[in-house]
């Protein structure tokens, strides 16, 4: 046993020492921003802050992940400078907000549409959110039913934890649960090779996936009611609006943002900022 | 200070940093089981164990999410008692050949290829079972798609197969030579010997590598992640997909609220997981032992 506690104290020993040399002097005053916020746009977040940084070494950017719901609880306790969100805060948080004194401004910095993608040899073209939903609740499960062939529909989804697939479930599902037969895959990259490689299979994708795997998949158009007509997304109707399921991505702040935070923002709304929203596979908001 | 004393210190310096190097890893696994324990236990409360006997595992959801860790641990089974199937009897069968019948020099040649399988990342391996295995599936039995319980199953069977050949080849190696020589002597064949001799003798070090290959398979992630299609179904079909523990675990680690209700039930999957796990390694060890076959 005194073997043990000794051999503990020694663990704690080397652990603080080794933790010691964390904070660094810093010769010069560095203005620091930090971003919290959805998965979706870590990426085109983390893209912008290497751009900036390029040009602003004086500006240090931190830049952390969590989720939409994370970002907007980090801004309403005050711990982050800039929430990103991907999708709009809800009344709830809102209103915790003004409990704690905390003004949330709404900046729209892009816009991301997701597209449905099938095998190329699918004779379906274009389906009504209304289909979609029964599709993926797994009311309908052949092709037949929503005027294909004969084939059973193969449901391929993200994981859970995709802002994805929660988007997808407010939006098309209208809130209801997928159905249990789905396939969840963990990426991207395995949804496309899955539709490409099976004939019944219908999956959901970021905008700038579907236009990389343009060929192998086959996108279809959304129409959002019955009377409305077909949609093809693209970035002039996901930027409109028309193209039914498509999202705004925004910036939360306290307030007008000042300093750093507001150079970075204005950055990122500048047309430097917007192209990089293009390259990530975005749709820019300008 | 003299010189013996010196020397003294230094050995008993020595020993204390041996003795902790040691201890350290019986106490890490004591703060693993602590930790699981701290970051699962509100969920006995509120929502309480219960909970997790339900027969639908959905996290997310608008409407009442579910917590049932039975399609998962069905899942789990399922692919490791097909990977099992599998495995098993090829594993025995190389095991006995190369302990038994195979020349020197082919042995030479054929363990560091047993070795390398055992050494490519899980990773690979679920790439090769997304492009190779599960088309291979597809077209066999005539699925709209290959990605299976089956599928993961055979996945896992190559990176059980080392494990089992090797800890059952060592199993046969220690059976004593007086057996196989009084068999020898009372006429029996080289094949009677290894069927009706050697492999009954062996039999509880075998059953100990199965063991351990079940432990490898059940706690195996990124391969079943890759290529089972992750349905939280409850289903004994093997061409069904199926959703097992671990890659429910590293599927939605990532974004799960930190102290929900959700992250919480993840950490009680991880403690069915280590207990299964813990309790298959110990009685392998206790087979092991009670054989006289540990090294």
């Amino acid at each position: 046993m005194k073997k043990i506690a000794l051999a503990l104290g020694l663990l704690l020993v080397t652990a603080i020492t080794g933790c010691d040399s964390g904070p660094s002097q810093q010769s010069t005053p560095v203005q620091s921003v930090s971003i919290k916020g959805s998965d979706t746009m870590v990426h085109l977040v983390s893209s912008w802050t290497e751009e900036f940084m390029k040009a602003h070494a004086d500006v240090d950017i931190s830049v952390t992940g969590g989720g939409s719901g994370t970002g907007i609880a980090a801004l309403i306790n005050g711990t982050t400078d800039i929430c990103a969100a991907s999708r709009g805060m809800k009344e709830k948080e809102l209103k915790l907000a003004k409990e704690n004194n905390i003004f949330p401004l709404e900046i729209s910095v892009a816009r991301d549409g997701i597209v449905l993608i099938v095998h190329p040899e699918n004779p379906v073209n274009s389906l009504t959110i209304d289909q979609l939903r029964l599709i993926y609740t797994g009311k309908v499960t052949n092709w037949k039913e929503v005027g294909g062939a004969d084939t059973p529909i193969l449901l391929l989804s993200r994981e859970s934890s995709s802002g994805t697939f929660v988007f997808f479930q407010e939006h098309v599902l209208n809130k209801e649960d997928f159905s249990s037969s789905a396939r969840l895959l963990p990426g991207t990259s395995a949804l496309v090779q899955s539709v490409a490689a099976d004939h019944g299979a219908i999956a959901y994708v970021g905008l700038g996936f579907a236009a990389e795997a343009q060929g192998s998949v086959k996108t279809l158009g959304v129409q959002a009611n019955d009377q409305a007509g077909p949609v093809v997304p693209s970035e002039e109707t996901v930027r409109s609006g028309a193209y039914a399921v498509s999202r705004p991505l925004f910036f939360y702040t306290n307030g007008e943002p000042k300093d750093a935070t507001k150079q970075f923002i204005d950055f990122c709304l500048s047309p430097a900022g917007q192209k990089t929203v293009r390259e990530t596979g975005y749709v820019p908001v300008s | 200070m003299s010189r013996s004393r010196k020397l003294f210190i230094t050995d008993k310096l020595m020993r204390l940093l041996l003795v902790s190097a040691a201890s350290a890893s019986v106490l890490i696994v004591c703060l693993i089981f602590l930790f699981l324990f701290k970051e699962a236990g509100p969920f006995a409360l509120k929502p309480g164990l219960e909970k997790l006997w339900d027969s639908q595992w959905i996290p997310v959801s608008f409407q009442q999410e579910h917590f049932g860790v039975g399609p998962l641990l069905s899942g789990s089974a399922l692919v490791t008692a097909l990977a099992m199937l599998v495995t098993v009897p090829i594993s025995v069968l190389v095991a006995i050949y190369i302990a038994e019948i195979a020349r020197p020099a082919e042995r030479e040649f054929l363990k560091p290829f047993i070795e390398i399988l055992a050494s490519i990342p899980s990773v690979v391996l679920g790439f090769f079972g997304l492009l190779v295995v599960a088309p291979f599936i597809k077209t066999v039995f005539d699925l709209s798609t290959g990605l299976t319980a089956l599928t993961g199953a055979l996945l896992l069977s190559l990176m059980a197969i080392p494990t089992i050949i090797s800890l059952s080849e060592d199993a046969l190696v220690s059976v004593p030579y007086s057996l196989k020589n009084a068999s020898l002597a009372l006429g029996a064949s080289h094949l009677q010997t290894i069927f009706r001799v050697t492999l009954p003798a062996a039999l509880p070090g075998i059953v100990a590598a199965v063991m351990l290959g079940i432990g490898r398979v059940i706690g195996e992630t990124m391969a079943v992640l890759m290529v089972t299609g992750n349905s939280a179904i409850l289903t004994i079909s093997p061409l069904a997909s199926v959703r097992t523990m671990t890659a429910t675990i590293a599927a939605e680690m990532g974004e799960v609220p930190f102290g929900s209700v959700h992250y919480q039930a993840l950490f009680w999957i991880g403690i069915i997981l280590l207990v299964i796990t813990f309790g298959l390694n110990i009685v392998a060890q206790r087979v092991l032992k009670k054989y006289g076959m540990m090294k």
